[in-house]
């Protein structure tokens, strides 16, 4: 949901004044000739029916996500989302999806790169790609070619306010995110009774992190929360150490940790928290990964519970929805829902989008296509997602999808609000880890 | 934003100052290896990438601890690097600077590359039972694995300055250094003690990473950071110097601790980057560094 900063692997020799570069021949090598491939693919006029155009019976998904890199975890668990979605969708709306699978990287070029491959390969639709940067890049090219891209998640706000006409987004704002987490926080004092009189906010310093931390600052000011926010420490997305970040926030003492982060830094930063016998009444995400993730609770045990995440969710009182886990389960059967909770169900959401659409337009036209999702209307009861019908607004966004607040209570990420959906009761002040 | 309180500052300075020490161990075994052959070893990050993956998967397979493991890294990578000098770096001993540089960057590319391909591009971690415990001196918090980290380093810093100080093949490591064509006039196995020297550096990294894999995740990308990194520290304490080696990992340790809580978390990386360019020009053989005539 956000991008990371790529860091080329540039080395110096330290010797004289020369000045050598890590793989400089081979990277610049490889660098022009997947340009010039790029260049290639993009000014070539793609033929008709690579399109599957006229009829064809199959949509030709592509399907972009970060499946290696610093983000695989999330870009695979995304992808079981996609993989479940053919045969689920083709027995509920008996259209045909074929998915044409591409890994980012977890990098911005291979991104862009990628999506201008699998239009050139055929594919009539494009859905993805997690990360907000990876995402903007992947939406250029959509808009290159008049390709339609559904965003999977990715929460930038400009993806969808720079007039774009061919990407759609079933997946809330940064913006949105906040306004929904900051309030869902509002419940959970009201509803617990506790009241944290100040706040240190840390959020990883990316695209997501920074649209976050705007939108959060603009925000809490409005929101009536009892708490004065005392510092706001970003960080690096791709830090080892977070010893002084979280030796800094605890200096504040304030009473509740706001955390908009990743996995690996919440892995390290949980640690490091521990480590420094730092526990706030909460650590609370107004609506990042990270804290409910699978590996976040493999490598924390007991110290990952009595994380709050105010996020996205699926619904699980929908029959689709139901449908979706058992389907989930048979493909995965080591797999448990609850750790692929927004990943794979936002996925499939986007790829429902797409299938429905395909089965309105009758047509794999990419042009036919768009008006198709642009006239999109799912009933809330017809998403997996949690929220109201998927409409698309005049740039392309869904407005209503709401959020829930989990609490990660016995090795697993609970729903706690709204009572209505609840598995499990609210606990905060959450317990002392360790 | 307030000043920080002076615990606050003490607690980064030590973490600061423990971490520094074992990035001087990295360094110092980079130091001693262009010190004595004019090797710029560009894998050495990458050396010390496979040792925590050694840690990591000794500890993940047979529940090994890194500390105990870490004699095995030092055997089999000293070994390792042996060999790879005799076989393979020796025989670039009279090419060009820039040739041999280019040597050590395919290496370093092909180890980096043959992680990804054997374990993914997943972090991995090593947990051991003392992972998040931590010691309270006052309003010191000083975690556990830091501290026999830094002893594991101290003791690998305290063999190699005995070795080289008191041992034959030590001494006739550094007449290697002050005087190779003397060296091979009196008869000294020069190769052989090349490749002693290369197999030794990559034993500091084998310690090193066996003690910072307690640390910090490990990926398969993480050796151009620790290359960066040792390039950095050992610029600045003076390039072949042992002492502005470990003075270096002291200095770049605790300047971006204190960096991060003095003004941001962001100026860490910007602050020993900037010390670099100061030592640089001021000091151009950097802290310890000799002058070359």
């Amino acid at each position: 949901m956000g991008s990371v900063n790529h860091r080329p692997d540039r080395r110096t020799t330290g010797t004289n004044t020369s000045t050598t570069t890590r793989r400089t021949f081979g990277a610049a090598t490889l660098a022009t000739v997947a340009s010039s491939v790029a260049a290639s693919a993009a000014s070539s006029v793609l033929p008709r029916a690579a399109r599957g155009e006229g009829g064809a019976g199959k949509l030709k998904v592509g399907v972009l996500l970060p499946r290696s890199g610093l983000q695989s975890l999330i870009g695979q668990s995304c992808q079981k989302g996609a993989d479940v979605a053919p045969e689920l969708l083709r027995q509920r709306l008996g259209v045909e999806l074929e998915l044409m699978s591409a890994d980012t990287e977890s990098n911005v070029d291979t991104a862009r790169s990628r999506a201008e491959r699998l239009i050139e390969q055929g594919a009539t639709v494009l859905v993805g790609a997690f990360d907000s940067g990876h995402t903007a890049a992947i939406a250029q090219v959509a808009e290159q070619h008049g390709i339609p891209h559904i965003v999977n998640i990715a929460a930038a706000p400009q993806i969808t306010e720079q007039g774009n006409k061919f990407v759609f987004r079933n997946f809330p704002t940064a913006g949105e995110i906040g306004r929904n987490g900051l309030a869902l926080l509002g419940d959970i004092i009201r509803e617990s009774k506790a009241a944290p009189k100040t706040a240190v906010f840390m959020h990883v310093n990316d695209t997501f992190g920074q649209s976050m931390a705007k939108g959060i600052a603009a925000l809490l000011p409005k929101m009536s929360l009892p708490f004065k926010l005392l510092e706001t420490i970003p960080y690096d997305p791709a830090a080892k150490d977070l010893t002084v970040e979280v030796t800094r926030a605890k200096a504040t003492a304030a009473d509740l940790l706001l955390l908009v982060c990743r996995l690996n830094d919440a892995i390290i930063l949980r640690r490091e928290m521990i480590k420094q016998r730092w526990s706030p009444m909460g650590v609370v995400s107004p609506g990042s990964p990270g804290l409910y993730e699978e590996q976040f609770f493999k490598v924390l045990g007991k110290h990952a519970d009595g994380c709050f995440t105010n996020t996205v969710w699926f619904n699980p009182k929908n029959e689709i929805t139901q449908a979706f886990a058992a389907a989930f389960k048979k493909r995965f059967p080591k797999d448990d829902l609850s750790y692929h909770g927004i990943n794979a169900t936002y996925t499939f959401d986007a790829l429902l989008i797409a299938a429905d659409a395909f089965k309105r337009a009758k047509s794999t036209d990419p042009k036919a296509l768009a008006e198709a999702i642009r006239q999109t209307k799912i009933p809330a009861t017809e998403r997996v997602t949690f929220g109201g019908a998927i409409r698309f607004n005049p740039k392309g966004q869904v407005e209503d999808n709401q959020s829930v607040v989990l609490e990660n209570i016995g090795g697993k990420p609970r729903v706690v609000l709204p009572k209505g959906y609840a598995e499990a009761t609210l606990a905060f002040p959450a317990p002392k880890s360790g | 934003m307030s000043l920080p309180s002076l615990s606050v500052i003490a607690n980064v300075a030590v973490s600061g100052a423990l971490t520094g020490t074992i990035y001087g161990l990295m360094a110092l075994g980079l130091s001693a290896i262009f010190g004595v052959m004019r090797l710029v070893n560009f894998a050495h990050g990458e050396l010390m990438t496979l040792a925590m993956y050694a840690a990591a998967l000794g500890f993940e397979r047979y529940a090994l601890d890194p500390f105990v493991c870490m004699p095995l890294a030092v055997v089999v990578l000293g070994g390792l690097a042996y060999l790879l000098h005799r076989g393979l770096i020796a025989r670039f001993e009279r090419r060009s600077t820039e040739a041999r540089m280019l040597l050590m960057l395919a290496l370093g590319t092909i180890i980096g590359n043959l992680l990804l391909l054997s374990f993914g591009p997943e972090a991995r971690s090593v947990q051991p039972a003392y992972a998040l415990d931590s010691l309270a001196w006052g309003p010191l918090l000083v975690d556990k694995s830091r501290i026999y980290a830094v002893l594991a380093a101290l003791a690998a810093t305290g063999g190699l300055v005995a070795f080289f100080r008191w041992t034959i093949m030590g001494k006739a490591v550094r007449a290697c250094a002050d005087n190779p064509l003397g060296a091979r006039v009196a008869g000294l196995p020069v190769a052989h003690l090349y490749a002693t020297t290369f197999a030794i550096g990559t034993a500091c990294v084998a310690v090193a990473g066996c003690a910072m894999s307690t640390l910090v995740d490990v990926t398969p990308s993480s050796g151009p950071a620790f290359t960066l990194l040792g390039f950095v520290i050992v610029i600045v304490g003076g390039l072949g110097s042992m002492v502005g080696a470990l003075l270096g990992g002291l200095l770049i340790g605790v300047s971006e601790a204190l960096a991060g809580v003095l003004f941001a978390p962001s100026a860490k990386t910007m602050v020993s980057f900037g010390l670099l360019i100061v030592v640089l020009l001021v000091r151009p053989h950097g802290l310890m560094g000799k002058a070359q005539a």
